[in-house]
């Protein structure tokens, strides 16, 4: 929530642009100023890496990948990249934290973009360097189309987690898993007709990904995600154990589930049947 | 969030005046143009073509294209059952001067008045000509969720509508429905009974079908797609489930949401069924082996392709929603 009180006091500290397509660098160096200040942010020096598609198919939900472009080491790792949509009415889409127990700053997402943007990924090294990766996004409309396909579906589901992880498990390196939370994220922007009222925002705010007592992931955000917020990330088991994931969201809510790994196969009382193993909800 | 606002405040009703300008400036002409050649009731009413597929049931078959000035907006399919008594309409168009054209065509076929207009979803073109039809005696009938469908999209679809249609798109009202159905009610126009029914999520949330018992004529809205290709904007496998529950339905025709104005039931449903097990199936498969979107929606029913009107635009888009939907499996 801190984040996106900042980013949105930020917003109207660096104005409102224009509406429409622009590829105006102002914005960014308004936004550099306020979020790094002076210190030096290194481009396209192969730190970090940013994909996203140059025209998106669905405003709402444009995938992005950014990760870090080297062997994390403990001498050498990205402990936080932060994800920058220029032209969003919240420019910062989120931060993202890392630790060793990550294995790989590495994250896949979906975000909406509101009009034709740079989206960056700006990375900090433990040594406190700043890596940035840019590409130009041309999206528009994402904030503030028309939320939800069924409205009645997503109340009922609200909080509900899926982890999908990459199996077999390799014990001591990264392993990737894909967290879903259903969550509406609403902008903000989504007008109801009938009442004149804008839906009030209401979206996920934080999402803490630990091993054991290990921290893997830390994300701060908000509406910039999509709907059902996705996350993939890497962890880096040591041996079995448990994922446990903890979201917050801006109303306070808070959810948390855990999943052991490997999966735990239910064991037959003697005697009976084996229960069938529950797909991971 | 201010952003939209600001939009919102300044940018619409601005536009808005302009488009009441330009329609004024329009009608000046045509009026003057109608005083040289001669007493013109309605602007080209003669473009809307109403074709007869049933005894009493009359057809306007919507272009494979996007809105625009030339369609104004109506690119799905409408149709007109004509009772002893009055008249339903289901779908309207996408503009209030559509509707008006197709009021005056209708016209031109029956004196009876216009009872109902039945909304079979929230999609812009097939409600956006409602305002032409309003009055104390008409009922709007939709499903019990159109209307915050509706409330939800009003403002983007005028937009849209404005923006694709043009200056012809001016009065137009996003106009909801005044009786609900939850489950299924039976509409008499006098010596013809129309069975309404809701269906669950679908091609959208809030889709409904109408049955003529007595010419054997389902209407099915955007529940059915003949040619141009299906839109998935409500559930995937609720849609395939819904259509297990229509081919029970005994027509031997049924009027699609998209296509031409009539086709054979139920094998109308046969390349629809085809396209979205192809991309249930393929889906199924990216997911499991861990893919993404975007990988996705490179080879998802790619064989499809050279079999649908409008696969390039709408395809990618169809897989995205499919893929977010079956990821929670």
């Amino acid at each position: 929530m801190r984040v996106a009180v900042a980013t949105f006091l930020l917003a109207m500290a660096v104005g409102i642009p224009a509406w429409g397509a622009t590829e105006d660098e102002s914005r960014w160096h308004d936004l550099r100023e306020s979020l790094f200040g002076d210190r030096q942010i290194h481009e396209e020096s192969g730190v970090v890496s940013l994909a996203a598609p140059y025209r998106a198919h669905d405003a709402a939900l444009v995938p992005i990948t950014f990760e870090a472009a080297f062997p994390q080491t403990s001498e050498r790792y990205v402990k936080t990249i932060t994800l920058i949509v220029d032209e969003n009415p919240l420019p910062m889409a989120g931060q993202f934290h890392f630790t060793e127990a990550s294995g790989w700053a590495a994250i896949s997402t979906r975000i909406r973009v509101n009009a034709y943007t740079h989206v960056r990924a700006v990375a900090e090294t433990n040594d406190g360097e700043l890596h940035m990766a840019t590409r130009y996004v041309k999206a528009s409309g994402g904030c503030s189309a028309p939320a939800g396909k069924d409205p009645e579906a997503a109340l009922a589901s609200l909080g509900k987690m899926k982890l999908r992880r990459s199996d077999p498990v390799l014990w001591g390196k990264p392993n990737s898993a894909q967290l879903l939370v259903s969550h509406p994220n609403h902008t903000g922007m989504q007008m109801d007709q009938v009442t004149r009222h804008y839906v009030l925002a209401y979206f996920v705010d934080s999402i803490e990904v630990r091993y054991g007592d290990q921290p893997v992931l830390a994300v701060e955000s908000n509406f910039s995600l999509s709907e059902n917020p996705a996350v993939r990330f890497h962890y880096v088991p040591d041996g079995p154990g448990e994922l446990s994931v903890r979201v917050t969201d801006s109303d306070g809510a808070m959810f948390a589930r855990a999943w052991s790994v490997p999966a735990s196969v239910a064991k037959a009382p003697v005697g009976e049947e084996a229960a069938p193993v529950n797909p991971v909800q | 969030m201010l952003h939209g606002m600001a939009r919102a405040l300044t940018g619409s009703p601005g536009s808005r005046m302009a488009l009441r300008v330009q329609a004024l400036t329009a009608w000046l002409w045509l009026a003057a143009v109608g005083a040289v050649l001669g007493p013109s009731p309605t602007v080209a009413a003669d473009a809307i073509q109403l074709k007869p597929v049933a005894q009493g049931i009359y057809v306007y078959t919507g272009p494979h294209t996007d809105a625009s000035g030339s369609n104004l907006g109506a690119v799905g399919n409408i149709a007109i059952v004509v009772g002893e008594q009055s008249v339903a309409l289901i779908d309207s168009g996408g503009s209030l001067e559509f509707g008006l054209q197709l009021r005056a065509a209708l016209e031109e076929i029956t004196d009876l008045p216009v009872s109902h207009v039945i909304n079979t979803h929230m999609h812009p073109d097939h409600l956006l000509g409602n305002g032409a039809f309003a009055g104390p005696t008409v009922e709007f009938v939709g499903h019990r969720r159109l209307g915050a469908a509706l409330a939800a999209r009003a403002e983007f679809y005028l937009e849209a509508g404005a923006r694709n249609v043009g200056p012809k798109f001016a009065g137009t009202k996003a106009i909801g429905p005044t009786r609900e159905v939850a489950d299924s009610i039976h509409i008499n126009l006098g010596g013809r009974i129309l069975r309404v029914t809701a269906h669950a999520t679908a091609h959208t949330d809030n889709d409904l079908t109408v049955y003529d018992r007595r010419t054997r004529t389902l209407f099915a809205g955007d529940l059915v797609f003949v040619e141009r290709l299906p839109v998935v904007d409500g559930s995937l496998k609720g849609w395939l489930a819904v259509m297990d529950e229509l081919r029970a339905v005994p027509a031997v025709r049924v009027v699609p949401g998209h296509g031409p104005a009539s086709v054979r039931w139920p094998s109308a449903l046969h390349a629809q069924e085809r396209y979205l097990q192809a991309v249930l199936r393929d889906v199924r498969i990216e997911i499991a082996a861990g893919g993404t979107i975007e990988n996705a929606i490179g080879w998802v029913a790619s064989e499809e392709r050279t079999k649908w009107v409008r696969f390039a635009e709408d395809h990618p888009r169809n897989v995205t929603a499919s893929f977010t939907e079956l990821e929670w499996e």
